[in-house]
């Protein structure tokens, strides 16, 4: 079993939380324009990845907030809490500055380094005490 | 019926060849459904240049996890084509593979809990009637006559309503019906190459020319892809995308018992599906976890809601001891249905997304398959489960009558 750390009400155990499945998939802009290839790219087809995995979670019986989290779908690591709407932290830009000595800043949008491990610790730490995310730009409302 | 002894078998069943720098066909994927399609390759259009690559031991992925329940009573007509096709296989394998694998028709009751269960169940009766698969409707009293040990009485959180009834539905020795493939695929001629695991494709434009292994480079006119848990991963070496989720899914077994479970019983609605192996264990499967994991082992809950749902329709399995739990890493698409085809890629086919459910589809996967790698073109068994229907919207939701909720 899972013990995730809600960024409301810290751990708790999976059975408390509802899976949302893949991260940062965002409506289309324009549905009018899809052609059905595309709409079926987005009803149907979603990463499956096998490593690094940034998916949602609903804390079902807690705050009732989605968030987002990074897992490895192998070892089942979790490996950051982030708000929804915020940057995968380990795939956002490279900032320059940081990108040399893999020290990210602590705000919760910020774009952190590559894969290092340090970063998406910091990331971790600085989300779980944002205030929770009352948007879901991505769609989240399951 | 039960406690039989489990067939002798010669000490090597196929050989250990190193892999031919080329084929005319290489199947990836060493489960039950790659040595399936192997054996049809050779078997039903004399294609026997061809080599089955398995990145582990034979047969060591969900073929060996299962719990072998075969039965064919699926809803839809293109779902109850292709599973009934597969158990009228299953009926003749053992003779045609001359290997018993002790497939063991001894019925198979799906049960009904809530009048929206009642109502769907005879739905499907009606259906598998019309469809030409044995279906009954039982009553709790006649549930009970098949299978004593059900609790029937109604003051259960979800008391037995009724349960539909395939008599013709029943279990097999899963790792011996790979064995059974593999030694008659060798035979044939094929090469079964174990800890050989494809870690690339080679193409030429859009068509594939050969897959890259731990064991070197080999060359090859087709490939079909039997990876049940990883399709996704080798479909994104070759350069697409499959509408799969790969999710763990558990399976337990008790210590051996005296028989006392004379058939297979499985509830979606409480969830559990239990049927006593041969030699006296205990089978139950249990649920997938909701996430995405490729870690063949799942979440302690899901076995722990799992075996209250048994523990309240058998209440003698109260008595009985855990004696080991596995996960096996089962890929599943949106509509509970397999699929099998084309892929965007030239010469490459896939054959995946079978779920929860495809030990009992393996001989007509094989067979469909077969045909399509063969030919290029669908089996007309396999053509409604094209990768295109994600596309076209021509979907075969099984979820019902894949019979377990997930
Ligand atoms: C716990 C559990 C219970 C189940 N119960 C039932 C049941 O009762 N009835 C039923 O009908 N179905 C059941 N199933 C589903 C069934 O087991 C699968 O649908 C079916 O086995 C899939 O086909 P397969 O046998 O070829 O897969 P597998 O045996 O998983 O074969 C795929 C093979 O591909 C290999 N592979 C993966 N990647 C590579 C690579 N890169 N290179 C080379 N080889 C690779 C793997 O090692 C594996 O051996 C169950 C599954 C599980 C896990
Ligand atoms: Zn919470």
């Amino acid at each position: 079993m899972l013990l995730i750390s809600c960024p409301n009400c810290g751990s708790r155990d999976e059975t408390e939380f509802h899976y949302g499945g893949q991260a940062h998939v965002a409506y289309p802009e324009n549905p009018n324009e899809l052609n059905d290839r595309e709409w079926a790219e987005f009803l149907f087809y979603r990463d499956n990845t096998k490593g690094a995995f940034a998916e949602r979670w609903l804390h079902s019986t807690g705050c009732r907030q989605w968030f987002n989290m990074l897992r490895d779908t192998v070892t089942y690591e979790i490996q950051a809490v982030y708000p929804m709407g915020t940057p995968r932290p380990d795939k956002a830009a490279p900032a320059p500055a940081a990108s040399e000595s893999g020290t990210a800043s602590t705000a919760p949008d910020s774009t952190t380094t590559g894969s290092a491990g340090p970063s998406i610790a910091a990331t971790s730490i600085a989300t779980s005490t944002a205030p929770p995310s009352t948007t879901a730009p991505e769609g989240a409302t399951k | 019926m039960m406690a039989d002894l489990l067939p002798e078998h010669p000490d090597f069943l196929w050989r250990n060849p190193e892999p031919k720098s080329s084929y005319d066909a290489v199947i990836v994927g060493g489960g039950g459904h790659g040595l399936a399609t192997a054996y049809f390759l050779a078997k039903n259009h004399g294609m026997t240049n061809i080599a089955v690559l398995e990145k582990g031991w034979l047969a060591g992925g969900n073929m060996a996890r299962n719990t072998t329940i075969i039965r064919s009573n699926y809803l839809w007509d293109e779902s109850a084509a292709i599973y009934e096709h597969a158990l009228k296989l299953w009926e003749i394998l053992p003779e045609e593979l001359e290997y018993d694998f002790l497939f063991s028709q001894r019925g198979v009751m799906n049960l009904a809990h809530t009048l929206g269960d009642v109502r769907e169940s005879m739905r499907r009766v009606g259906a598998n009637k019309l469809n030409g698969v044995d279906a009954e409707w039982l009553d709790p009293q006649q549930v009970k006559e098949l299978c004593p040990i059900l609790n029937i009485s109604d003051n259960i959180r979800y008391p037995v309503m009724g349960a539909t009834y395939q008599p013709r539905a029943g279990i097999a020795k899963h790792d011996h019906v790979a064995w059974a493939f593999a030694r008659k695929c060798d035979e044939l001629g094929v090469d079964i190459i174990q800890n050989c695991e494809v870690t690339g494709f080679i193409k030429d434009g859009n068509r594939v020319t050969g897959v890259k292994t731990n064991q070197g480079t080999i060359n090859t006119e087709k490939v079909g892809l039997c990876a049940a848990g990883h399709s996704s991963v080798l479909a994104e070496m070759a350069g697409f995308r499959l509408p799969i989720q790969s999710h763990p899914l558990q399976a337990l077994v008790s210590e051996l018992h005296e028989p006392v479970h004379p058939t297979v019983v499985m509830s979606n609605h409480v969830h559990v599906y239990v049927s006593q192996a041969h030699k006296g264990e205990l089978v139950m499967g249990a649920g997938v976890d909701s996430y995405n994991g490729y870690g063949q082992r799942g979440s302690f809950h899901v076995i722990e809601h799992q075996m209250a749902a048994a523990v309240e329709l058998f209440p003698i399995f109260a008595r009985a001891h855990v004696l080991r739990t596995w996960g096996g890493i089962v890929d599943t698409t949106l509509d509970a249905s397999p699929i099998v085809g084309t892929t965007p890629v030239d010469n490459m086919f896939v054959n995946c997304g079978w779920g929860t459910g495809g030990f009992k589809g393996t001989p007509a996967a094989g067979l469909t398959f077969a045909h399509t790698i063969a030919t290029g073109t669908p089996h007309h068994l396999n053509k409604p489960f094209a990768l295109e229907r994600f596309e076209t919207g021509a979907l075969i939701d099984e979820h019902g009558a894949a019979a377990v909720a997930h």
